[in-house]
């Protein structure tokens, strides 16, 4: 897919959206009615309004066919931004500018009305997303077919259940054509087998060169689906570009919050709170290594702090891939002698001779738990390495085949 | 997929009509005027048709009689006030065919009425789309709007079968005071709709206050007295000018010359046909005015619903 689209044009695609410098004021009132307003008018009123600036100077420029992701801690503005790329709300400076047709699923079924019938309901919905009523004629049946509503598509939608509202809600969302897909939250929705349709139809609509704009907490998705991300703080960019980075970048946000929760408490400083891991090696042969062959000898260090003291404490180191798949993953616990209490600091070193992962780059993460699996401390996606892609196979596991032939009787 | 499926031509053919597109403002902010605004609801007419399909089906949806009730309640008022106005305080004694005069004024009167009243609530009944999908604000009180006249249609059945029934129609010129009383009537409700609907979102007292006005109203006009009375109060100053010109009285009026055949005779103001033209005119500039508030105002529904 890539190769394709490098030989057809070496010129960018056409930008579909771009937001100048621009900013969201939300004043926070705590008066609405007549009377509250008149009461404080004036003077007064101001003091019974704040501001609060969800985004701050957005520049953000989006370009055909990327798949980007807004990343962020609760509050930190991704909505916002969705919504003013959407057009739902106007920013207070600053522009946002775009072009195509935009689906804009940031709720599913937004506008289904409990009393019409399905059927009535998905051409309304359908209208509301832009499509002419010839055009929601002709795939009226793909729509079915894909929600598998089936033989209550003549029934009123408030005695649907749950799962075949959204189904047909996000059937009607996908079937509009979009240029531009903007997606809060929806994709995990329905069974197994649905949520699988549904990332089939978004990675065809990766190959069809539409655009997905998708706020999410699921990491893994974000790896898997994105070549883009932006990590959003406090209403301002803090990362916009490789999603692997970005995530890393918000994991370390996270982190730098939970100490900043920690530091605000006025904890003791020997609380156990403050349990932490210090510092995280990975080496081969003794040398700190990014790039690791498949045979080679691996060696991860974690030193772990606990400033009380536990009898009974565990190390786990996991190695993810980066579509978000645990490849490896193992524990102190499974040491042939006993850890012994962990009072300050102490260092596990896990030695793995020959892993074997398949070309592509790995995530380690390494926790500290108590006796129950209550995680005390954790370094998530702490270290990164690259494994070189394979010459005879593919895939998470890397071993070299031997290939024959023999005639079949 | 049927048809021979090739993404990566696909691509390109969407790369190279997304290239050939103006970039523009989105959502809202695109329109510097109220013309390209009203040309984007043109373009969305569609769903306009289908937001008031939905507001007459979703109305008397499990009801069995449906919309019948449309009928029963200014059925009900037009005894009410035939029987207690006309008969017991002697209203109709001035009044032949007091029925007919009754429902003629109530039904132009009930257009309006419930264009404003079913405006108003418009934009926070549908805050669910407002706040998470973008369309042109303007097609919730628009649809209002529709379905109102809908109703409306149904009663106008009524009315002229009444008419009929009674034998006070005269097929005569007057029948054409009809139209303008009608338009008079959707270019105000429109236009209060338009600004009710935007201003009742930061204040919810707008549409409270609003019944109460629509009460005041339907006094203030000559639904269920005659003109001739308040002129005879009023005398010839400029309160029965202030009272005559006010738009619901010209449209009532109109409405009565139309079907209301057995008051040919009645005094009506002079000049009723010019004082209709003028008000459509200034109603078309009300209409423009404050679709202009509400644009600026609608930058902010999503957040204030």
């Amino acid at each position: 897919m890539t190769t394709a689209t490098e030989t057809e044009t070496s010129a960018l695609p056409p930008v579909v959206i771009d937001v100048e410098k621009a900013s969201k004021r939300f004043v926070v009132r705590r008066d609405n009615s007549l009377k509250e307003r008149i009461v404080t008018l004036g003077r007064a009123g101001r003091r019974h309004s704040e501001d609060f600036w969800a985004l701050r100077d957005i520049d953000l420029t989006i370009r055909a066919g990327e798949t980007i992701a807004l990343i962020g801690h609760n509050g930190s503005g991704k909505s916002t931004l969705l919504k003013l790329i959407g057009g739902i709300l106007d920013p207070t400076t600053g522009s946002v500018q775009g072009r195509g047709r935009v689906a804009a699923l940031l709720e599913l079924g937004a506008g289904f009305h409990p009393d019409l019938t399905g059927r009535e309901n998905v051409y309304l919905n359908a209208s509301v997303l832009g499509l002419s009523r010839e055009e929601t004629d002709a795939r009226f049946g793909d729509i079915a077919a894909f929600s598998g509503i089936g033989g209550f598509m003549d029934t009123q939608v408030k005695f649907y259940s749950s799962g075949m509202y959204v189904r047909l809600a996000f059937a009607v969302a996908v079937h509009t054509d979009p240029d531009i897909l903007i997606v809060d939250e929806v994709l995990a929705v329905g069974d197994e087998a649905f949520q699988r349709k549904c990332m089939d139809r978004i990675r065809g609509f990766q190959a069809d060169g539409r655009t997905i704009i998708l706020v999410t907490h699921s990491m893994p998705q974000v790896a898997e689906l994105c070549d883009r991300a932006v990590l959003l703080d406090h209403g301002r960019i803090k990362v916009d570009g490789d999603p692997n980075d970005a995530i890393m970048a918000f994991r370390d946000l996270l982190e730098e919050q939970r100490l900043a929760d920690l530091a605000a408490k006025e904890l003791e400083p020997d609380d156990p709170a403050f349990a932490r891991i210090v510092s995280t090696t990975l080496t081969v042969d003794g040398e700190p290594a990014l790039i690791v062959q498949p045979d080679d000898h691996l060696t991860i260090e974690a030193t772990v702090y606990h400033p009380t003291g536990i009898d009974e404490w565990l190390c786990a180191v996991q190695i993810d891939s980066e579509h978000g798949q645990v490849v490896f993953g193992t524990g102190s616990n499974h040491a042939p002698e006993s850890a012994g209490p962990l009072k300050g600091k102490r260092t596990v070193r896990i030695d793995v001779p020959g892993l074997h992962l398949g070309g592509g780059k790995y995530f380690v993460s390494v926790s500290l738990m108590d006796r129950a699996g209550r995680q005390l401390a954790g370094a998530p996606q702490t270290l990164s390495f690259n494994v070189p892609s394979a010459e005879t196979s593919w895939g998470t596991v890397s071993a070299i085949p031997t290939i024959s032939f023999s005639d079949a009787q | 997929m049927t048809a021979p499926y090739d993404p990566g031509s696909e691509r390109t053919l969407r790369f190279a009509r997304l290239a050939s597109l103006p970039v523009e403002p989105v959502g809202s902010g695109g329109e510097s005027n109220g013309v390209g605004a009203a040309l984007k609801v043109f373009r969305h007419r569609q769903m306009l048709d289908l937001l008031v399909r939905r507001d007459l089906k979703s109305r008397y949806k499990d009801s069995s009689l449906g919309f019948v009730w449309t009928l029963i309640r200014p059925l009900t008022q037009l005894l009410i006030y035939y029987v207690v106005l006309g008969q017991f305080l002697g209203a109709a004694r001035g009044i032949p065919d007091f029925a007919v005069y009754i429902f003629s004024g109530l039904t132009i009167y009930g257009l309006f009425s419930e264009i404003v009243q079913s405006g108003v609530g418009s934009i926070v009944s549908n805050a669910g789309l407002v706040k998470k999908v973008y369309l042109p604000r303007e097609v919730f009180p628009l649809a209002s709007v529709g379905a109102a006249i809908f109703n409306f249609a149904i009663q106008m059945v009524v009315l002229i079968a009444a008419v009929l029934l009674s034998g006070s129609l005269r097929v005569e010129t007057d029948l054409f005071y009809a139209i303008p009383s009608i338009v008079l009537i959707i270019v105000y409700g429109t236009a209060f709709a338009l600004l009710l609907s935007a201003v009742n979102v930061y204040l919810r007292d707008t549409q409270y206050l609003t019944e109460v006005l629509m009460m005041f109203m339907m006094w203030a006009s000559p639904i269920v007295y005659a003109w001739s009375m308040a002129k005879n109060i009023m005398g010839g100053g400029l309160l029965l000018d202030v009272y005559t010109n006010n738009p619901i009285t010209l449209a009532v009026l109109g409405f009565h010359k139309a079907f209301w055949g057995s008051g040919a005779d009645t005094e009506y103001p002079d000049l009723l046909l010019l004082r209709m033209v003028i008000a459509i005119a200034v109603g078309f500039v009300l209409l423009a005015v404050f679709h202009g508030v509400f644009r600026r105002l609608q930058g902010n529904f999503a957040q204030e619903l």
